[in-house]
């Protein structure tokens, strides 16, 4: 067992999948919004996407602020060639290896909290996709500050279309993520984790 | 002393600057070549200066012939036209006596004139096979449905449409953004000008702002669509709609305009519709290409690739599954 998730990062992931959770729900409904069978009410959508949108800023401004605090940034950084050959290990971990019952390339240690494919995806995400989302979702919210012309285009469309392929990106991400937290030692074991903070390593994860 | 000095040469120099751009102004007015551009769309220029000499002016003069002296008055606002106005405006080609009694060329006028009747849009633009794709009949029984009409007499066209200065916008814009300030300007005028708007009410007072508070990113409606968009009842059958609805009536669901089945695509981007349509061959192409309206701007190349990318995911996620069970893992 490894005490890998403190009570500030389980409450701050907590967090962060309620907002993420509601936004995704509430942008779904706002993006195919129909006045005949609407998801949830436009009006109430934009008011909760709003609300929840200010919220995950403020939660991605606490996890910078903690990365440089905590040192906890450490688990994102790998070297390129091997962390490559690591998310291919991995990948083929998932798609094959998982099926033979091999053990996992990379398990978690006392000094390893994430496998490279983790590494990598979740630094994309934390370091791409959410400053984007959150950029062009503010700009969003305030559309008066939105250049007008951006190389001739409307600005505010192209705010509009980051803002949405990175929200399907991010869903999708979601969905993988959820997923992939259920080939744990036991499919609960990650959510368990995720909740009480500690990490159980069974055999197989050695 | 010399503050004073420096002082007293920015006072004159701004005196300067207004006084000449005052002069300017009347020059550009009286500047015969802007008549010979006037005479490019009007046989009428001349005949029309009778008229303009006073009512294009901010001032008139009364001419005491008997005592020899003459008295300069400032025109009361609301009869000034201005030539600049009247000679791009849809009635252009017209000379003032076709509409107003001749006898307007005798000054001053005769106090019974002014209670003459105007000629409405009707009188001249209904059951006339020239005019007929305009449907100017149908747009007269819309109006009479409306909620203007019932509001007092002197309601009529000219209110919104203003027979000296009114030209079409939407219909052949290229400025969708310029035609929403004009028309917006319309309704406004009244709507947020008092002075205009206890002409035909007794109501006390009126706060468009106030009561337009409840949509969110207020100014950004007020200039991306038309007061009409929300407020009149939509046609498809005339070019633009006129039954202006009572207030309670008018749109107040989000989804009606941010949503794929638009209103917006049967009101402001009716025109722009009509052209598109065999283009893109999907109607929210129009509104991708003119503005951007949540719900409504729907890029189909970008949700074709989203649908495939979340089908395939989920594809993914179900395999994945069937073949845990299938191993036992």
């Amino acid at each position: 067992m490894y005490y890998h998730y403190p009570l500030y990062i389980r409450f701050w992931h907590i967090l962060n999948a309620l907002f993420f959770l509601l936004l995704i729900l509430t942008g779904l409904s706002m993006q195919y919004s129909n006045p005949d069978s609407p998801l949830i009410s436009f009006p109430v959508s934009v008011k909760i996407h709003n609300i929840c949108g200010i919220g995950l800023t403020i939660n991605y401004l606490l996890f910078l602020l903690g990365n440089i605090i905590s040192g906890n940034h450490k688990n994102y950084r790998m070297q390129m060639k091997r962390m490559m050959n690591g998310m291919k290990k991995q990948i083929y971990y998932y798609a094959i290896g998982y099926f033979r019952k091999e053990n996992p390339p990379f398990p978690v240690t006392e000094e390893r909290k994430f496998n490279p494919l983790q590494a990598c995806t979740y630094a994309m995400v934390m370091y791409v996709g959410m400053p984007l989302l959150c950029i062009t979702g503010w700009g969003l919210l305030f559309p008066e500050t939105i250049l007008d012309n951006i190389f001739g285009l409307s600005g505010l469309k192209i705010t509009d279309l980051i803002h949405v392929i990175m929200g399907f990106l991010m869903s999708i991400f979601m969905f993988v993520h959820i997923y992939l937290c259920t080939l744990g030692s036991n499919p609960k074991g990650n959510f368990v984790a995720i909740l009480t903070g500690w990490h159980h390593v069974d055999k197989v994860d050695k | 002393m010399s503050g004073k000095i420096i002082y007293s040469l920015l006072i004159i120099s701004a005196l300067v600057i207004c006084i000449s751009s005052l002069v300017q102004g009347k020059q550009d007015q009286d500047d015969p070549e802007n008549l010979e551009q006037y005479k490019l769309v009007s046989d009428f220029v001349k005949e029309n200066e009778v008229c303009f000499v006073c009512h294009g002016e901010s001032k008139y003069q009364l001419v005491d012939e008997f005592f020899g002296r003459t008295i300069t008055q400032k025109m009361c606002e609301n009869r000034i036209i201005h030539r600049e106005d009247y000679y791009i405006s849809n009635h252009k080609s017209f000379a003032c006596v076709d509409c107003h009694s001749d006898e307007y060329t005798v000054f001053p006028h005769a106090l019974e004139l002014r209670l003459e009747e105007p000629y409405q849009c009707i009188d001249c633009h209904g059951y006339d096979e020239d005019y007929a794709h305009y449907q100017f009949e149908k747009i007269e029984e819309e109006y009479l449905e409306s909620t203007h009409h019932g509001v007092t007499e002197e309601f009529s066209c000219w209110k919104c449409h203003n027979p000296h200065t009114y030209h079409i916008s939407i219909r052949n814009t290229e400025n969708l953004k310029e035609t929403i300030i004009y028309d917006n300007a319309i309704c406004l005028s009244c709507h947020a000008n008092f002075d205009r708007f206890q002409l035909l009410t007794d109501r006390s007072g009126i706060d468009i702002i106030q009561h337009h508070q409840w949509l969110p990113n207020e100014a950004l409606h007020f200039q991306n669509v038309r007061c009409i968009e929300c407020h009149t009842q939509i046609n498809d059958s005339i070019l633009v709609a006129h039954l202006v609805l009572p207030k309670e009536e008018a749109v107040r669901k989000c989804s009606e305009c941010h949503s794929s089945n638009s209103i917006l695509m049967h009101t402001l981007f009716k025109f722009q519709a009509r052209e598109a349509r065999s283009e893109y061959g999907f109607l929210n192409a129009v509104i991708m290409n003119e503005a951007y309206v949540i719900g409504a701007n729907r890029n189909y190349i970008l949700n074709l690739i989203s649908i495939i990318l979340f089908g395939l995911t989920f594809l993914g996620i179900l395999l994945h599954i069937a073949l845990r069970i299938k191993n036992k893992v």
